[in-house]
């Protein structure tokens, strides 16, 4: 294995010295997120398998290349998950595209996120250096907390060879509960049940239905399938629906020509703008399907205190992420040169300048 | 940087002009440089290091915040940014030839958002004001220190605390939503979103349990969640320290996360029981307190299996709390577990080591041995759920040789945590304490990357200085220390 690190490191080093592009790359599932793929590619698919995985610890150790849905399947043997819930949107995406990625799939309001869930990891900086940051212990304030900013960063800081997260035990009861409700009244509705003392783990409106997910003890379950009401889903329909939101295989993103992702402030009204949405995470999530014009669909963002993704489709040349207040894009540019002083990795993949 | 305690004289002309520029626009009540009056700042929470400040600053706006950086900038003087001072690892420790800029006046509760269910905090406010303040609508701020009447929002982001109840709730980096902060130079920067995430790379991580290195925070949005039904604790006691920290594996392998989990041994509760009254069963090797949260029926569901798991883990005595007022008495203990050792011993050393649980039983025999070897005694209170131990080495400082020994007997067991795949610090952060520590848990090009990140927002190394992350040169002479055995260990650290 560690002949795949030199191998990986020597690349670098070379592409470095060239000032050549590398486009990181684990299973390609995630290819079409972000702005373009330049560069020659640097497979990581090879460095794969799980390192270490204790149950009790909570903490599962894996190399980047591993398939998601090997690392899930172990999981599931003993009972844990990874609470984050990430999108895997194809078969043979890999851990180290989803923590890259950044993406978290409905739990996330509940349970973290993909960089809640980051303990620490082993990486390549842009000079080659095999480096550590973090660990495998749930609470470490030793350094920056480097690991957690590599969630997200879409592969431009660093190559991700291995990473350690925590893991949760599998609920022990699930239900799931839709309700007839306006898009008005059902982010009215999530924010103030999780207001309230609910095993809530998961929440979806779309076209004037919303789903609410509870896990947890099934006394807990019960209780809240009684104070909320609702009509009660079949349970393996209610799996497909989850599953479908998870992976956008629904008819709503599968429908859409151009989607956009904001992230805002949960209690944001329903987003004045043309198109179809769908909204999770207790209103914090909303997806939009239209042709606005993406400064009318960045300026809804600003407005409710968060930002916009052009997350599929539509027109990438005016830039995919939100834009940066200048402040904050001037230190991120520096964090790139002191990750990657040669620009090497995936340029432009998530702002055009770095 | 890194001339951590080598205690510079104040240069008094250097003084006046700083003063005189920060005089330009503080009133005089916000500007201290005389002796008597910077005194009280000359330590935090670890008052074995102690520097009196050149100047202390203590601005009332943000406006004054950033022209006190920007005139400090200009000036290339240090700043060191303090919260309440609890901190036990000496990151608020004053600088000598600087200024110390203290945020206890940032102390207003901006707004409390029921619906979104978020708390807009100047960053003095206190750990424990923002759940009193939220508690009429049924929402509490879940990190919790154990200093939290006392610690202040601010300077919790800055050591990213953890807390008794972090193993189901997370840290201080898990419950925030936004931080406004000045940079050295002056510039504002707006870190996370109203939302859950925010654009570009996660910097709100990074500031978090940055130590000042980075930024001065001068507001936070942090997250409320609601209040459980109910809580209960089991206390559970044990013959044996490593069977109970196997109860810790077994609780966690049943597929429980405990709303807390926490070891205290006989010798801790030994010491506490006498001024708390808890009913520690006294004879025991080791207690476990392991608290479940969630409706009253969840909760009877989850300590019926918590109970089961501690019989079978071979627990001697299993009680479970009836009533708040038990539950409270319980929990006293644990939380008046440092104060006690302060009662118990002159003085005593706290350490902070993360570790697998796995190791628990390991680490705990060890040190007992090196209490043996240093002839000192050890209590052991420590986050058991996620393996955070907390070693209060008791010794008396006016003992001939005490502090050395407590030094180097704290420096194994730190050396011992990183051995066994952990970490130097869980919590309590490096700050002027365990910078030495970075370098045996670090190696050269992952402290390089650090200085990288410290850089990118302070390219001239005048924020905290010295704090959290060591200098190669640094690292080289006390690699340098280690080769010539017998020598001081810690040659900057202060005597007590």
């Amino acid at each position: 294995m560690q002949a795949i690190v030199d191998q990986l490191a020597a690349t670098v080093r070379e592409a470095a010295a060239q000032h050549a592009p590398l486009c990181i790359r684990g299973g390609g599932s995630k290819d079409f997120y972000g702005g373009p793929l330049r560069g020659e590619t640097l497979s990581v698919a090879a460095y794969r398998g799980i390192i270490d995985y204790e149950p009790s610890e909570l903490v599962i150790t894996a190399c980047a290349g591993t398939p998601l849905a090997e690392i899930e399947t172990a999981l599931r043997d003993k009972g844990q998950m990874l609470a984050f819930e990430p999108p895997h949107f194809g078969p043979h995406s890999t851990l180290g595209g989803c923590i890259a990625a950044g993406l978290s799939g409905p739990r996330r309001a509940y349970a973290g996120s993909v960089r809640d869930t980051v303990l620490g990891v082993r990486m390549l900086d842009g000079k080659g250096d095999d480096l550590r940051f973090g660990g495998q212990v749930m609470k470490n304030v030793a350094g920056f907390d480097v690991s957690r900013v590599l969630a997200g960063s879409l592969g431009t800081l660093g190559v991700l060879l291995e990473i350690s997260l925590k893991v949760l035990p599998l609920p022990t009861a699930e239900a799931t509960l839709r309700f007839e409700h306006t898009a008005a009244d059902a982010i009215a509705a999530m924010n103030a049940w999780a207001g309230k003392p609910l095993p809530l783990s998961a929440t979806a409106w779309h076209d004037g239905r919303l789903h609410v997910r509870l896990s947890g003890a099934a006394a807990a379950v019960s209780a809240a399938i009684v104070t909320l009401g609702g009509e009660r889903l079949d349970d393996a329909f209610a799996q497909r629906y989850w599953q479908d939101i998870r992976e956008q295989s629904a008819a709503f993103f599968t429908s859409a020509q151009t989607l956009w992702r904001l992230s805002l402030k949960p209690t944001t009204p329903p987003l004045n703008l043309p198109g179809a949405q769908l909204i999770e995470w207790n209103g914090a999530l909303r997806w939009l399907a239209t042709n606005a014009a993406a400064g009318a669909v960045r300026a809804a963002a600003e407005l409710g205190g968060g930002h916009a993704t052009l997350f599929r489709g539509g027109d990438k040349s005016a830039g995919v992420f939100h834009p940066l207040p200048p402040a904050l894009a001037a230190i991120e540019r520096k964090l790139k040169l002191t990750f990657d002083p040669a620009g090497i990795f995936n340029p432009g993949r998530m702002y055009a300048e770095f | 940087m890194n001339t951590i305690a080598d205690r510079p004289q104040i240069d008094s002309a250097r003084q006046r002009k700083v003063v005189d520029a920060l005089a330009a626009f503080l009133p005089p009540h916000a500007l201290l440089h005389a002796r008597e009056d910077v005194q009280p700042y000359e330590c935090d929470g670890l008052s074995a290091y102690r520097q009196l400040p050149m100047v202390v600053a203590l601005p009332e706006t943000e406006a004054e915040v950033q022209r006190i950086l920007k005139t400090c900038h200009a000036m290339r003087v240090p700043v060191v940014a303090r919260g309440a001072g609890t901190g036990l690892s000496g990151g608020a420790l004053p600088p000598g030839n600087g200024v110390l800029l203290s945020l206890a006046r940032f102390m207003s509760i901006l707004d409390i958002d029921v619906a979104a269910r978020t708390a807009r905090l100047q960053p003095g406010v206190r750990n424990l004001a923002v759940s009193e303040a939220a508690a009429q609508y049924g929402l509490y701020y879940a990190p919790d220190p154990s200093s939290q009447i006392a610690c202040s929002i601010g300077g919790n982001v800055a050591e990213n605390s953890g807390g008794m109840h972090c193993l189901k709730y997370g840290l201080t980096v898990h419950n925030i939503l936004k931080v406004r902060a000045y940079t050295i130079d002056g510039e504002l920067l707006e870190i996370g979103s109203d939302g859950l995430d925010s654009a570009g790379y996660d910097v709100l991580a990074l500031i978090t349990g940055s130590e000042g290195l980075l930024a001065v925070i001068t507001e936070v949005t942090v997250k409320l969640l609601p209040v459980p039904e109910l809580a209960q604790c089991i206390l559970a006691a044990f013959d044996d320290v490593g069977k109970a920290g196997q109860a810790v594996a077994n609780i966690i392998a049943a597929g429980i996360i405990p709303a807390g989990l926490e070891m205290m041994d006989k010798i801790t509760t030994g010491a506490v029981e006498p001024f708390v009254n808890a009913g520690y069963p006294l004879d025991a090797e080791a207690i476990l307190l392991c608290e479940s949260d969630g409706n009253a029926a969840e909760v009877a569901e989850e300590i019926e299996r918590m109970k089961t798991v501690m019989q079978a883990s071979g627990a001697t005595e299993v009680r479970v709390s009836s009533s708040e007022a038990e539950r409270y008495r319980f929990w006293a203990g644990r939380k008046a577990a440092f104060p006690a050792a302060g009662r118990v011993s002159p003085d005593y050393y706290c350490m902070d080591g993360t570790i697998p649980k796995k190791a628990l039983p390991r680490v705990l025999n060890a040190i007992t041995e090196l209490s043996a070897k240093y002839g000192l005694r050890c209590m052991n209170v420590f986050h058991a759920g996620d393996g955070n131990l907390h070693p209060l080495i008791l010794y008396d400082a006016n003992k001939p040789g005490e502090l050395h020994r407590t030094e180097q007997f704290g420096a194994e067991i730190l050396q011992l945590s990183i051995d066994v795949g952990g970490t130097i610090t869980g919590e309590h952060g490096v700050g002027v304490e365990k910078i030495n520590a970075m370098c045996d848990q670090f190696k050269p090009l992952e402290l390089t990357t650090f200085h990288g990140v410290k850089a990118a927002f302070d390219e001239h190394a005048l924020l905290n200085p010295g704090k959290a992350v060591p200098t190669l040169h640094r690292c080289a002479e006390f690699g340098r220390m280690h080769v010539h055995a017998g020598q001081e260990k810690f040659p900057d650290l202060p005597r007590f």
